[in-house]
This record gives C-alpha cells, sequence and structure tokens, in this order.
C-alpha cells in the first residue's frame, strides 16, 4: 500500500506516530517520517493512525 | 441475549465524531449488524477543534464561503451505506432499547450506543440580546464569524481552552479582545497554576485584557457587568463557560446522569440494560489514574471509546468476555497566538508541575516542556512550542510510568 501524509495541512500532533509506530516517526529536528509503501497487513495500524489524525492528513491504499 | 442473534441492530445515537467512529468500528466488528445513526444537526458528521481556530479565522476574513468551510471540515468516512443515517432530528427518549426522535419516530433496536455529547452552558442573565453567541456547532460558527470584524469590540466569558482560542483567534482578527474568567488564571483547572500563569501572561503580551476573579453580574444593551460593578463595553460577547451533557433523553433509562452518563469498563450504563454510552458524554473510570469516574472533553475519546465499543460488542458476539480494562491516554492540544499546546495523560489530575525541558518565563518564544506529577508519580505531560520528537519521548515515558504503576496496583496487568 502507499502510504501519503498531507504535509500541507499536518500540525505535528503526533497522534499517527502514536497509533502505528511502525510507520510513522518524528526525525531529531521533529519533522514527521514515514513509510510510503507497506504491506497489507499493516492496514489496521494505519487506519487507527488516520482515524487518529486530528486534521485528516493522512491516506493510504 | 439479542446480542447474541446473528443481525443485532445498533442505534447510535449522536453522529458527531463519536457515533461516526463507533458505526464504523461495530460496522468492521459485526458485519452482520444493522446500524442506525441518529444526528440532531442536519450536517453530516464534522471535525469540531477547528471552529473556535482556523475555520473561524477563514470564515471571517471571507476567506473562504461556509460551504467550502463546511466541506473541509467533513469528517472522512469509511461508513458508506453500511449504516442509516437518520439527520436532522433529535432523540427525545428512550424507552427500553427503543429510542424516540422529535417527530414521534420510534427507531427499535438490541443496543443503544449514547453519542449525545455535550452543549454549551449559558448565562441566566437577560440582555445583550443578538450579541450574546456561543461556540459548539457550525451554526455557532456562521453566526459568530459574521460579527467579528476588525476593531469590534469582543468580551468573551470564560477562561477555558474554547474561551481562549477565541480570545486568540479575535486578536488576530484585529479586533479589540477583553476575556472575563473567575479563576485566578485561564485555563486553571487543565494546565495548573504555574503553566495557566504563563499563558496568562503570553495573552496579555498578545493584547488580551484579561479580567481575572471577575464573574459576570449582568449584561446591559451594549455592555458586560462584572461583579465588582466594571462595566465592558462590548459589541460581540462569546459565552465560553464550560459544557452541559445531553442526557436528557435518557431521563427514566435507569442509567445514573449525574455529570453525563455513568458506565464501566465495558463502557455500559449499569440500571440501564443495552445501554452504552461513549466519547465526551461518557463518564467512566480510568485505571491508568484511579478509580474514579470522570468524563474527558478531548478530541481523542470519541475514537479511542468508539474502538472499546466495537471490541465490547464482538466480544459479546463471540460470547467471549471482552479485553480486560479500558485505560486509553488520554491527549488534547489546543493553538493559541501561534502557540502549540500539546498534552498526554491528566494533567488535571496533578498537585506538582516539574519543567523538564526550556522555561516557562519564555513560553511563546521557546518551547517548553512541563511534566505533571501526582503524589510524586507522573500523570502527564505538557509541550508548549515543544519539538514534536522530544515531547513524543517525553509521552512515551508516561505511558511507560502510567503501565508500570497499573501493573503496581493489580499484579495480574503486565507491564507494557
Amino acid at each position: 500500500m502507499n502510504v501519503t501524509v498531507d504535509m500541507s495541512i499536518c500540525l505535528l500532533h503526533g497522534q499517527c506516530v502514536i497509533a502505528a509506530p511502525e510507520v510513522f516517526s518524528f526525525d531529531d529536528a521533529g519533522g514527521l517520517v514515514w513509510l510510503t509503501q507497506v504491506d497489507e497487513g499493516l492496514r489496521g495500524a494505519l487506519e487507527a493512525a488516520s482515524d487518529a489524525c486530528p486534521e485528516q492528513a493522512i491516506t493510504f491504499g | 441475549m439479542t446480542m447474541h442473534t446473528p443481525a443485532p441492530r445498533i442505534t447510535i445515537v449522536g453522529a458527531s465524531l463519536a457515533g461516526l467512529r463507533t458505526a464504523e468500528a461495530v460496522a468492521g466488528v459485526l458485519p452482520g449488524a444493522r446500524i442506525t445513526l441518529i444526528g440532531d444537526e442536519g450536517a453530516a458528521p464534522y471535525n469540531r477543534p477547528p471552529l473556535s481556530k482556523d475555520a473561524l479565522e477563514s470564515l471571517a476574513r471571507g476567506r473562504e464561503t461556509a460551504a467550502a468551510v463546511l466541506e473541509r471540515l467533513a469528517l472522512r468516512s469509511k461508513l458508506g451505506d453500511r449504516a442509516e443515517l437518520r439527520l436532522g432530528q433529535a432523540a427525545v427518549a428512550l424507552e427500553g432499547t427503543t429510542v424516540r426522535l422529535a417527530d414521534g419516530t420510534a427507531i427499535p433496536g438490541d443496543r443503544v450506543i449514547a453519542a449525545t455529547g455535550l452543549r454549551p452552558r449559558r448565562l441566566a442573565l437577560t440582555g445583550a440580546e443578538g450579541r450574546r453567541h456561543v461556540l459548539r456547532s457550525f451554526a455557532d460558527l456562521r453566526a459568530l464569524a459574521a460579527d467579528l470584524r476588525p476593531g469590534a469590540r469582543l468580551v468573551v466569558i470564560g477562561g477555558g481552552f474554547i474561551g481562549c482560542e477565541i480570545a486568540a483567534t479575535a486578536r488576530k482578527l484585529g479586533l479589540s479582545v477583553r476575556l472575563v474568567e473567575p479563576a485566578p488564571q485561564p485555563m486553571l483547572r487543565a494546565l495548573g497554576p504555574r503553566v495557566a500563569a504563563a499563558m496568562a501572561a503570553l495573552h496579555r503580551v498578545q493584547g488580551v485584557d484579561l479580567y481575572l476573579g471577575r464573574s459576570v453580574a449582568g449584561f446591559g444593551a451594549a455592555q458586560v457587568v462584572l461583579d465588582d460593578g466594571q462595566a465592558l463595553e462590548a459589541d460581540v460577547i462569546v459565552e465560553a463557560l464550560g459544557s452541559h451533557p445531553n442526557v436528557e433523553w435518557l431521563a427514566g433509562s435507569g442509567a445514573d446522569l449525574t455529570d453525563g452518563v455513568l458506565v464501566d469498563d465495558h463502557l455500559c450504563a449499569p440500571g440501564a440494560p443495552g445501554l452504552m454510552a461513549e466519547g465526551d458524554v461518557a463518564r467512566f473510570a480510568n485505571p491508568l489514574f484511579d478509580a474514579t469516574p470522570r468524563r474527558t472533553e478531548h478530541w481523542c475519546i470519541p475514537g479511542q471509546t468508539a474502538r472499546r465499543v466495537a471490541e465490547v460488542l464482538a466480544a459479546e458476539a463471540a460470547g467471549s468476555p471482552p479485553p480486560e480494562r479500558f485505560a486509553p491516554l488520554p491527549s488534547f492540544w489546543s493553538d493559541q497566538h501561534g502557540l502549540r499546546l500539546q498534552a498526554f495523560g491528566a494533567p488535571t489530575l496533578a498537585d506538582a508541575t516539574r519543567v523538564v525541558e526550556g522555561d516557562l518565563g519564555l513560553t511563546g518564544t521557546a518551547p517548553v516542556i512541563v511534566e505533571y506529577l501526582r503524589e510524586g508519580r507522573p500523570v502527564g505531560v505538557l509541550g508548549l512550542g515543544a519539538n514534536p520528537a522530544a515531547l513524543a519521548r517525553h509521552r512515551a515515558h508516561l505511558e511507560t510510568s502510567l503501565a508500570r504503576s497499573l501493573a503496581e496496583a493489580d499484579p495480574a496487568t503486565p507491564a507494557v
């Protein structure tokens, strides 16, 4: 699956980092980094991250 | 029992974030369930936090139309046609597990899930009619935005998060802003005295006049009169005095409706068979902290409780006990004067704070991270303009610490 974060609306709440740490993390400067290609097995984690994002910035599929 | 039938009828009352996420989660775990989602607002579920922040600014500036703002706020849904939506009709009564709507329609079901949320508290005072606003719904947003014109005099009554966010947004829009709060500091209960004082200083620097320790005694035609007799000229007034749980429709259901709907670890309401509650109308104990049931008015709670409802219903359908313990880690945020506040845990329960990074005297100009302690143990962490990576490390530390406390309290629970 492709994972996209719309960085024009992301406000770095970090909820995705909590919901799906396998996919999302912060670099030392506090920027969001994520895996752009993930296995189908992570769908549940991605759904949780997408739901937890207050800005609805995460899409995948 | 009814929920063991192959096609349980699940009625969710409240079509905001909590109701929507629950419908999605239940549809995911009970593919056969017949789900009805009832909402009193006409609009499909939308996101409320921006109402006091960028949506208010954008609409007041005329940068976007109301329709464009609402479209942007609409919550993306995975629900598809998996639920029947009944919007624009409030639930007025619960009879057993049948929900009665305002137009008299009866919606029979096997399970009813209350997600009716909150409404703003109002001052029981007359006067200044036509100038007084609240902010909870999109309709409230439209009315308030139309009145926030540059140069207008705004009085915000109530210095909680919503009041402070509106004050900050109004300053950005070029209004003259006064904020009246009965407590000695704004956001005192939520943030504790030290952080609240730092935030008060930031508001003052940004041009918000604070009337702390003062309450409203009355309204003139274009005035807010305080309890010490001061009269504040006001073109626009916002009552941001906190919220009242929408539980009237549950009167006589048998549920304990003292401050929301009291629910157990399974989010089931004792005394009202078949009734569950979730989101900010639900009052439950969080074993991460203690055994006292509380309502939590954070954006994260609808999603967390929706997942719990789904796992409880899935376990019941499978005839197995639900997973032990519902212990979600709360989080909340606020944006004021360009400063991001981000918190995890329950700072409101703390009896002490410790600045772990930065200096509260520099709030708004340099990153600060504050740890909240109760009886010497961490119960929360808050960042003010903090580096998200640094705050994430402190959050992880808090989570570990809370899990350890939980395990010590109950050795049957493995530490995370």
